[in-house]
């Protein structure tokens, strides 16, 4: 056994490269809406691009100031998605516009997908999404057709790489916390 | 207003029955599998009539279609094409969304169940074993006279002592979590979440998020009808046993470690509100048994471990959109019953259960992927349901203690799947619509 073995996972800073399509063929994972994409030390995660509706711009740029408000209305908001950061991205390609939603979280999105659509409408994501070309008319209703979408539009990584891999947001705050507590209680002690 | 008229009675009342006798059927023709629905027809009560007529009633039946069976009876393409993509499938395609792998593999399960052939079943309750006995004699001989419909397996079911409340073989009291549906005429007991709207478990009503939509077609067909997941869950009774015994010195260490697998002691007490000892009376009073929550009462886990079986089947005011995921369960044991001091004697025995709900993927398979068998439930780690979970011998059961918390590697497997399939629950109009080879009714 080598010195790395002895040390726990999230230690050792770990890569992993990506088939072309995103899965690793002879371990596909079925979720409820079909196969879902594999946990890498960077944990789970999307990177959807999709164009813009012409015009539509000034709308989303809106809607993320909006959505700010609500995070600071509500910090726990977002807390169904289990979520470590999200980046909206808008970029022009030629003279058309389009949106990047790179999102990093600590559960395969199949599990809770219902629970994440009534949050997207809940919070009015959806108005971002509803301005992109393609999005379903009936991803209200129709919890299908949003997956549809989502994997028509995700643009798997082909590398992704960990520092403290496979740690969760939960375990990074139940961290803290307790770095918190002896910090309190050694300034105690004094 | 909800049609209590039209709904199959099992929806949404209880049948003060014993014993029971499931039948899963196979149609060779539409015209057979027509001719026996006629016949079974009168026998099949309504939300409304079954209670006007309990008191009487000796028996209750329920019937369901599997999407072969639909076919079978000769529903067309375009109208099976808009059932629900899970539905279609069935439960043996959906094994490793469910956990069904394995010793709960499909492919172990007996009886024709998992096989294309099933296309319908027949659930009977009734008080005793001559009224069963009575119907049984009924149904092998419409069986015998309708060409074309074979039985391909059946299951008797029955209570097992004590008799005075309803139980599983592993001894933990059942039937404490009583959902309560707008216009049913039932209200919730104290606990069991607010009033749901109908459409969370019939179809052609609101649900929670507004109005029905995407319904089967035609819309005869959909209108008061329901889905329903059939499992067939052995209990492995004398490991159970012996997994007490062998964690717990004392008969008030093992009772306390069986309530900690399941959130309740056996009697039914919450743990939320009996922490430290069992209360039979607490157990058995409606108004108090289900009247807790997590989140502020339990937010660690020191009475409800954060795995327990109760605490993931129905996680309460600790899970998003609960509203959207909750589930009517119906069923009964089987198998003999095993005395206290009897040594495990290889008989199968269990519960043949029933899911009813309007969307299998959100509600029944949400708690079979999610709440049953994630790993990372509750940021658990390396954990699935203790009771009804895909236990393997390499997970473990957290139990949180002050001042250490108890931590149970390599539990083992207490239940096995030995069945299940997912059948559509017709309303009584489209019940006859189907009898009648899909002509309009009059």
């Amino acid at each position: 056994m080598t010195d790395k073995d002895k040390r726990p996972e999230w230690s050792v800073p770990a890569a992993m490269a990506i088939p072309e399509g995103g899965y690793f063929e002879d371990k596909v994972d079925v979720g409820r809406y079909g196969p879902t994409f594999p946990k890498t030390p960077a944990c789970y995660g999307f990177t959807i691009i999709a164009k813009l509706i012409p015009g539509r711009e000034e709308h989303v740029r809106e809607h993320g100031r909006l959505l700010a408000q609500t995070v600071t209305d509500a910090p726990d908001s977002l807390e169904v998605l289990k979520l470590h950061y999200l980046r909206w991205v808008l970029f022009d390609i030629k003279s058309e516009t389009y949106f990047m939603y790179q999102g990093i979280f600590d559960t395969d999105f199949d599990k809770y997908t219902e629970d994440a659509v009534a949050l997207f409408s809940k919070y009015g994501i959806d108005t971002v999404f509803e301005n992109l070309e393609g999005f379903p008319a009936d991803w209200k209703t129709n919890p299908a057709s949003f997956v549809q979408f989502v994997r028509d539009h995700q643009c798997p990584s082909f590398l992704e790489y960990g520092e403290y891999p496979y740690v969760s947001a939960d375990e990074i705050k139940k961290a803290l916390r307790v770095k918190a507590a002896l910090s309190e209680m050694l300034d105690q002690m004094q | 207003m909800i049609d209590l008229d039209d709904i199959q009675y099992i929806l949404l009342n209880r049948a003060p029955a014993l014993v029971g006798r499931y039948e899963f059927l196979s149609f060779r023709s539409a015209a057979a599998g027509r001719t026996w629905l006629s016949a079974m027809l009168e026998q099949l009560r309504s939300v409304q009539a079954m209670r006007e007529s309990v008191e009487q009633d000796r028996r209750w039946v329920t019937v369901g279609f599997t999407w072969n069976g639909l076919r079978a009876l000769g529903v067309d393409e375009a109208s099976l094409a808009t059932f629900p993509e899970e539905f279609r499938q069935g439960m043996v395609a959906r094994a490793e969304i469910l956990g069904d792998t394995g010793a709960s593999h499909p492919e172990t399960w007996e009886g024709g169940v998992a096989g294309p052939d099933l296309h319908a079943i027949v659930l009977l309750f009734a008080r005793d074993d001559d009224e069963r006995a009575r119907w049984q004699a009924a149904h092998d001989e419409l069986v015998a006279r309708s060409e074309g419909v074979e039985v391909l397996s059946s299951l008797e079911v029955g209570a097992i002592p004590p008799f005075d409340y309803a139980h599983d073989h592993f001894g933990y009291r059942d039937q404490l979590t009583a959902l309560a549906i707008e216009g049913s005429g039932e209200q919730p007991t104290p606990g069991s979440g607010p009033l749901l709207k109908p459409g969370e478990f019939i179809l052609g009503y609101p649900d929670e998020d507004g109005p029905p939509t995407r319904l089967p077609q035609p819309e005869i067909l959909a209108r008061n009808s329901s889905f329903m997941a059939y499992r067939r869950l052995q209990e492995h009774v004398g490991k159970f046993r012996e997994f007490l015994a062998q964690h717990g010195e004392t008969p008030e260490q093992r009772e306390l470690l069986a309530a900690k697998l399941m959130g309740r002691w056996r009697s039914g007490a919450p743990l939320v509100l009996a922490p430290e000892q069992d209360d039979p009376a607490l157990a058995a009073d409606p108004q108090r048994n289900n009247d807790f929550n997590y989140a502020k009462d339990d937010p660690l886990g020191y009475a409800v471990p954060l795995g327990a079986h109760i605490r993931r089947m129905n996680p309460r005011d600790t899970a998003a959109n609960m509203s959207r995921h909750r589930m009517i369960r119906r069923g009964a044991t089987y198998g003999p019953h095993l005395p206290d001091d009897a040594p495990e004697d290889g008989q199968e025995r269990g519960v043949a259960a029933f899911v009813l709900c309007a969307s299998l993927i959100r509600q029944f398979e949400f708690a079979q992927n999610v709440w049953t068998n994630d790993k990372d439930f509750n940021e658990l780690g390396n954990e699935r349901d203790p009771i009804i979970g895909n236990q393997d011998g390499t997970l473990d059961f957290t139990i949180p203690k002050r001042p250490i918390r108890k931590k149970i590697a390599g539990l083992p497997a207490f239940t096995t799947v030995r069945g299940g399939a997912y059948f559509f629950l017709p309303g009584l109009k489209a019940l006859r619509w189907l009898a009648a080879g899909g002509e309009e009714l009059p």
